[in-house]
């Protein structure tokens, strides 16, 4: 029997589907990570963001801090909080909102620096206030942009998660260290076959807010050029 | 310090497999986006294929992506070689994509100049397409380099030695020295690598030197005092963060 047959029958076996070990809540576990990383992080990034973006404050410093955070190794930083902190949901967790502020600082920040000067300029020519620019304005032309670094975030939360599971928490990411533990070829292939199945699954769940959620006025401008809003969402746009 | 000292042969020998584990998936991730880069830039058709699978690629996750390839590999668990093809796949998946920003933003003056002067279309490609897209291009590269540096560390999760090692050793001892050296020694093979790369595209752009000297002291004059002592690290930052900008422009 070959490994597919025997991972075909891992995944076919009732007891994987149910229990505090099983797939649901494996799963379940892993999406909690996720968005508490992700609300913790964003309520941090956005407004970061926001700001240096509408006044132009502080970007080089924010830009420089942002990219030297990208070089942190998530491992290192994971058992470094451990080792600091303690074991617990909290200390990992903090460690994923440091390598999620700055996808979605960058992705917000350039969202809103690349809107139009000229169309701020004919919105305080009609007589908005800042705060209106900022949210009437900026915010929803910088949206496709915005999501794209959030699109980007999310997927790098939800890969960083897995490997959570080495010090001692849940998630998907448990299949793949206990497969290694006991050198179970079978689990670890499921496991890793899971993690990537939800990723997929997010992103192409993402990629279609990114199409609904953009404002119509964009939309009917942005489609006449033939590439629309698709490309911005790519990871790469993020990073 | 005096832990690092005394295993200083023990990081270095780890530095330097952490350094090959990283450097050659760049390299060989950058000698097959070329070609795929520039097929995707000239058949539209293919490029929408390309430019989704390499995302689809990117969005697999490391972990699971390290376990998944000895089985399509039929390579051992442990072998390097997997952490070697995982990194040259993310490598190809974001570089396949500044290929094609890189070779849009030529300016087709430039092209059609060489096609008037008698380049074929192979020697026009590495003489005057691949030179001018070095910039972007070069984008591209240094944040893979990054995070190629960054994600090699999770391989010692699957027993690969490399500065990754330093962090399990380190949680399981409980001992902070040891996961903080291997964080600064992985920033510093991260900075290493970014000036290297720097230093390549200047050497790669003598047209650019002259211009890229003079905007840098624009910046440095209009941002002025709020940004004393950090001016060179400030440069070299904002330049990606400019390229950034440009190419999702671009895609907008």
């Amino acid at each position: 029997m070959n490994l597919f047959e025997q991972v075909g029958l891992w995944f076919a076996d009732p007891a994987q589907w149910s229990g505090p070990a099983g797939i649901p809540a494996r799963l379940g576990e892993h999406l909690w990570y996720t968005v508490l990383t992700l609300l913790i992080a964003a309520a941090i990034a956005i407004p970061a963001g926001m700001y240096i973006g509408h006044t132009g404050k502080g970007k080089v410093a924010v830009v420089s801090v942002a990219s030297a955070l990208r070089a942190l190794p998530t491992l290192g930083l994971l058992t470094l909080f451990v080792i600091l902190m303690g074991l617990g949901l909290m200390p990992p967790i903090y460690a994923l909102v440091i390598l999620t502020v700055p996808p979605l600082l960058a992705g917000t920040y350039s969202g809103i620096a690349a809107v139009d000067r000229q169309l701020l300029d004919a919105a305080r020519g009609l007589g908005m206030t800042e705060w209106q620019v900022l949210v009437r304005v900026e915010l929803p032309n910088a949206l496709p942009v915005m999501l794209g670094g959030m699109r980007a975030a999310v997927l790098q939360v939800i890969s960083t998660v897995a490997v959570v599971a080495y010090i001692n928490l849940g998630g998907l990411g448990r299949y793949l260290i206990d497969g290694l533990a006991v050198s179970d070829p079978v689990r670890l292939f499921a496991g890793a076959i899971l993690i990537a199945v939800l990723a997929l699954i997010v992103d192409l769940i993402l990629s279609m807010v990114q199409k609904y959620a953009v404002s119509p006025g964009l939309k009917s401008s942005l489609s006449s050029p033939g590439q629309g809003t698709k490309n911005v969402g790519a990871p790469g746009a993020g990073q | 310090m005096d832990w690092f000292l005394a295993n200083l042969p023990f990081v270095l020998e780890l530095s330097g497999h952490h350094l090959y584990q990283s450097v050659l998936p760049l390299v060989l991730g950058l000698l097959i986006s070329v070609p795929l880069g520039y097929l995707a830039w000239r058949l539209p058709s293919v490029r929408g294929v390309i430019l989704s699978v390499s995302s689809v690629l990117y969005t697999i996750p490391s972990l699971a992506l390290f376990v998944i390839l000895p089985v399509i590999l039929g390579t051992r668990i442990l072998d390097p070689a997997n952490l070697i093809v995982a990194l040259t796949v993310y490598a190809i998946a974001l570089l396949v994509r500044s290929v094609v920003d890189a070779l849009e933003s030529i300016d087709d003056g430039v092209r059609q100049a060489a096609v008037a002067m008698g380049y074929r279309p192979f020697r026009r490609f590495f003489a005057v397409d691949l030179p001018l897209a070095v910039p972007v291009l070069f984008a591209g590269l240094r944040v893979v380099s990054v995070s190629n540096i960054s994600l090699a560390s999770v391989g010692a999760l699957i027993g690969i030695r490399n500065l990754g090692v330093l962090f399990t050793d380190g949680l399981l001892r409980h001992f902070l020295t040891e996961i903080v050296v291997g964080i600064v020694m992985t920033l510093v093979l991260a900075l290493l690598m970014d000036f290297v790369l720097v230093g390549l595209e200047h050497l790669l752009t003598p047209w650019n030197r002259h211009r890229k000297a003079r905007s840098k002291q624009v910046l440095v004059a209009t941002t002025g005092p709020d940004n004393s002592g950090s001016g060179d690290s400030a440069g070299t930052a904002r330049r990606p963060d400019a390229a950034e900008t440009a190419v999702l422009h671009e895609s907008l």
